[in-house]
């Protein structure tokens, strides 16, 4: 045993497992930044009524396409409104993506995996086959055919996005109870007879949390990426209403006379996507001991 | 290997079967009748009754998808509602150049990729490593559709190297065929490349402790003939599976890439067909997607199978 994994056995005696990741979290300034960035968005999106300069569907005909000054800092679009204004509540759609779109995806997948990898045999068979046959059509494809059949609309898309993403928790979830059914405290607490859904929900689900929640924490910058692509396709947040995705998909008509239309969307979604990707990984390595 | 073979061809029928439920299925999401949503916005009373006729919605929904299922079988994939042509051969006519844009990225993700992953292991934990660790990271969080923006704007606008947008056939001309392809082809292959990286890098890594790349080391060859001759070989290996993975990640990176840069291709297909109202056109894609990327699959695993001696027993 090297002397780092001692010093991490030394230290982590005593605490709780969830004590000693969050411990070796706070030791990562780079998973720290992610956070930093990521709770900066999120008050920008719930500070928007308070932080918006403008109202970001005001049209001002006077102001069409006027690059950035101290009146209009990120400058105004091709309708006179204010580009940081709608940024600032564009982030609402972004991060409401993120978070609603994996929450359907884990609320779907986690029961469907665990019942999988616990009961096993025909069920596990059958849900494995579909969850084959869902990740076998790529994901923005799949996902433009549900909001597309779905109807365009922010809502839609982040029920196509989750259920784009239930495949990969499924799986995920399945192979966690799978790897814990036959620990010793599973095969306990069926012998003093806990009933099946008392051992998923008390005794497998606990203990298989830790690469779900990391997984959710990574598949978030993808919905927010997924959902800023449906709405640059146009199938996402409908105009007037700010989006990211969608401020982009205007800013390509106007690339030549108004680039700063571009610029600032693509460099929001780039960083909120940035802060959890560096999250994600901070989270995945606190929690797995052997990455020290 | 036989058993291999035949264990690996058993699984991907029940998957095309999944497959061709789910993508019969999402003609079930659609709101209210589905000849009126299919009949579009002119809601023609003839339209809809032909269509009625056509998709048997008159019939229960088992009877539907066996007839449906049947046509495709044999190659019929529905008509196109708008262009009024078969979908086979919407698919057939954009099919190839969303493949050579495709090959065109997984060549740039392997040259930027490969090299980055095997440098980010050679010389781990060094600054190198870790530059190359954050042009990944840079590669998985930046918007494609924002980086061919931001080429466009470069490129395109201010120094006026690159066609901003369209498609030349290479049967046309070649040089101006790459020119409308390089920028489309290097946005999509960016985030392929920082996805390789990263899987070079940790194959490497584990491959460079192994005890027959220290034997190798012990008999004196040179640090190059280690690791490209000794490393790089073994660790390539689960590269082949990743590159066909990497091709469902290029499929949906190339639908927006193609809609920036207007490339009539498969990603194009499908956003126009959305917006017309062209579900059976919709279907069609998805269908064809699905399949492309089972039939890679299916490949990729038979290659593996077949240079990994592990496998071939």
């Amino acid at each position: 045993m090297t002397a780092e994994a001692l010093d991490i056995t030394v230290a982590d005696a005593g605490e709780r497992p969830w004590q000693a990741a969050l411990r070796r979290l706070a030791r990562r300034p780079v998973a720290l930044t992610g956070l930093a960035v990521a709770v900066f968005f999120v008050v920008v999106a719930l500070a928007a009524p308070l932080l918006a300069p403008y109202d970001p569907l005001a049209t001002d005909w006077r102001l069409v396409r006027k690059p950035p000054s101290t009146l209009h800092l990120f400058g105004t679009d091709d309708l006179g409104r204010d580009v940081l204004a709608r940024l600032i509540w564009g982030a609402r759609a972004s991060l409401m993506a993120g978070l609603v779109s994996v929450s359907i995806a884990l609320s779907l997948a986690v029961p469907l995996g665990l019942v999988s990898g616990y009961l096993g045999g025909a069920v596990d068979g059958l849900l494995m086959r579909i969850v084959d046959a869902m990740l076998a059509i790529p994901f923005l494809v799949l996902a433009i055919a549900l909001a597309a059949f779905l109807g365009p609309s922010l809502t839609n898309a982040m029920i196509a996005i989750g259920a784009v993403q239930t495949p990969i928790f499924t799986r995920l979830t399945r192979g966690q109870a799978l790897a814990v059914k036959h620990e010793d405290y599973i095969e306990a607490a069926r012998a003093v007879g806990n009933p099946d859904h008392r051992i998923l929900l008390r005794h497998i689900l606990p203990n298989i949390m830790a690469p779900i929640l990391v997984q959710a924490t990574l598949a978030i910058p993808g919905a927010i990426l997924a959902e800023a692509a449906l709405s640059f396709l146009g199938l996402g947040q409908q105009p007037p209403a700010p989006s990211w995705g969608s401020m982009l998909n205007i800013a390509t008509h106007f690339i030549s006379q108004a680039p700063w239309m571009a610029v600032w969307p693509g460099l929001a979604i780039f960083s909120l996507v940035l802060s959890f990707n560096l999250l994600g990984d901070g989270l995945r390595d606190a929690l797995d001991p052997r990455r020290g | 290997m036989t058993t291999f073979l035949l264990r690996r061809l058993a699984l991907v029928l029940p998957t095309l079967f999944f497959v061709s439920v789910i993508v019969f299925g999402l003609q079930q999401l659609l709101p209210g009748d589905a000849a009126t949503a299919l009949a579009g916005e002119e809601r023609d009373p003839a339209v809809i009754a032909f269509l009625r006729q056509k998709y048997h919605l008159e019939e229960p929904l088992p009877v539907r998808y066996a007839l449906w299922v049947g046509g495709v079988v044999k190659g019929d994939l529905g008509e196109s509602i708008r262009i009024k042509r078969p979908v086979r051969d919407l698919v057939l006519e954009k099919l190839p150049v969303t493949a050579e844009l495709a090959a065109l990225a997984i060549v740039i993700s392997l040259s930027i990729g490969l090299p980055m992953g095997i440098l980010a292991a050679v010389k781990s934990n060094t600054a190198a490593d870790y530059a190359a660790t954050m042009t990944a990271l840079w590669g998985r969080s930046i918007p494609n559709f924002w980086l061919g923006i931001l080429l466009i704007l470069l490129f395109s606008v201010q120094w006026g190297l690159l066609p901003a947008s369209g498609f030349v056939s290479p049967a046309e001309s070649v040089p101006r065929n790459i020119a409308t392809l390089i920028m489309p082809a290097f946005v999509l292959g960016n985030a392929g490349a920082a996805l390789m990286m990263r899987h070079t890098r940790s194959a490497m890594l584990e491959v460079l402790s192994a005890d027959y790349v220290r034997t190798a080391r012990a008999k004196g060859l040179s640090q190059a003939r280690v690791v490209l001759h000794h490393a790089l070989r073994n660790a390539l290996l689960p590269v082949i599976t990743l590159g066909a993975l990497e091709f469902g990640e290029l499929l949906s990176g190339a639908v927006v890439t193609e809609q920036v840069f207007t490339i009539p291709g498969f990603g194009k297909l499908i956003v126009d067909a959305v917006f017309n109202r062209d579900y059976a056109v919709v279907q069609g894609v998805v269908l064809c997607t699905a399949l492309a990327f089972i039939l890679l699959n299916l490949a990729a695993d038979l290659a593996y199978a077949l240079v990994n001696p592990r496998l071939r027993a």
